[in-house]
């Protein structure tokens, strides 16, 4: 399983704070990974997760869209931070 | 003594400085700082600010922040709060403290970590407004700040 998670603006956008989805191995990275959830699930979804200043995080650690996942991963999907 | 904490809870400056000062005996010096919630933000009235942040990661992302200032300079200890949650103008958001030999470790080493957590650690303020609620935007000024550290 792959646990996907999502943040703030992102998570209010996308109406949902995490997903659980079986792992496949076609997606061997970030970018194959949001590809796919971004086609599969279309419309406002493919606007959110595909824009360019959206951040994606692999068990914890903000990853390249070159980023190789596996199963069991964390993928966090959130917008530029603004605390302190 | 590197402490890393995150909570909803208010914090006592005086306590923690308190605890950095008697963690060694070779300490000289302590430099502090302390965000607090504005009550204007671009030129909005600020009412409430909620704080919310990725449990796990905010914790590792600061963590590694001030592995890096240990690093860097001579740092002694470090201790790190940053609330989440609801808060309100006046109220303190995050404190950073570093304490080493001499000053001007702790200075060059709180002002890193502090620039540093502000573009990378998970955590994202939404503001209420007479205008309604926002996402705060992140700040180019906050990324030259980060960047004036970059190792050539």
């Amino acid at each position: 399983m792959i646990k996907v998670l999502f943040f703030a603006s992102i998570r209010e956008q996308l109406g949902t704070d995490s997903l659980s989805i079986e792992f496949n191995e076609r997606w061997d990275t970030v970018e194959a990974f949001t590809q796919f959830l971004a086609a599969e699930r279309g419309g406002q979804w493919a606007e959110v997760l595909l824009a360019d200043n959206i951040i994606k995080a692999v068990n914890q650690e903000v990853a390249e869209g070159c980023t190789v996942i596996g199963d069991g991963d964390e993928i966090a999907f959130f917008p530029p931070v603004t605390g302190g | 003594m590197t402490q890393v904490v995150v909570q909803a809870e208010d914090f006592d400056v005086n306590a923690e400085l308190l605890a950095l000062r008697n963690a060694s005996r070779q300490v000289g010096a302590i430099a502090s700082f302390v965000g607090l919630v504005r009550d204007i933000n671009e030129g909005d009235q600020v009412a409430t600010m909620e704080l919310e942040h990725y449990p796990g990661m905010t914790e590792k992302s600061i963590e590694k922040i001030v592995d890096e200032a240990y690093q860097r300079w001579q740092v002694l200890g470090a201790k790190v709060i940053h609330r989440v949650g609801k808060l309100e103008p006046s109220d303190q958001i995050v404190f950073v403290a570093v304490s080493s030999m001499h000053r001007g470790d702790a200075f060059a080493a709180c002002e890193f970590i502090m620039d540093y957590l502000k573009t990378q650690a998970p955590f994202w303020k939404r503001e209420a407004t007479p205008e309604g609620d926002r996402w705060v935007e992140q700040r180019d000024t906050d990324h030259q700040a980060a960047q004036r550290w970059h190792k050539s």
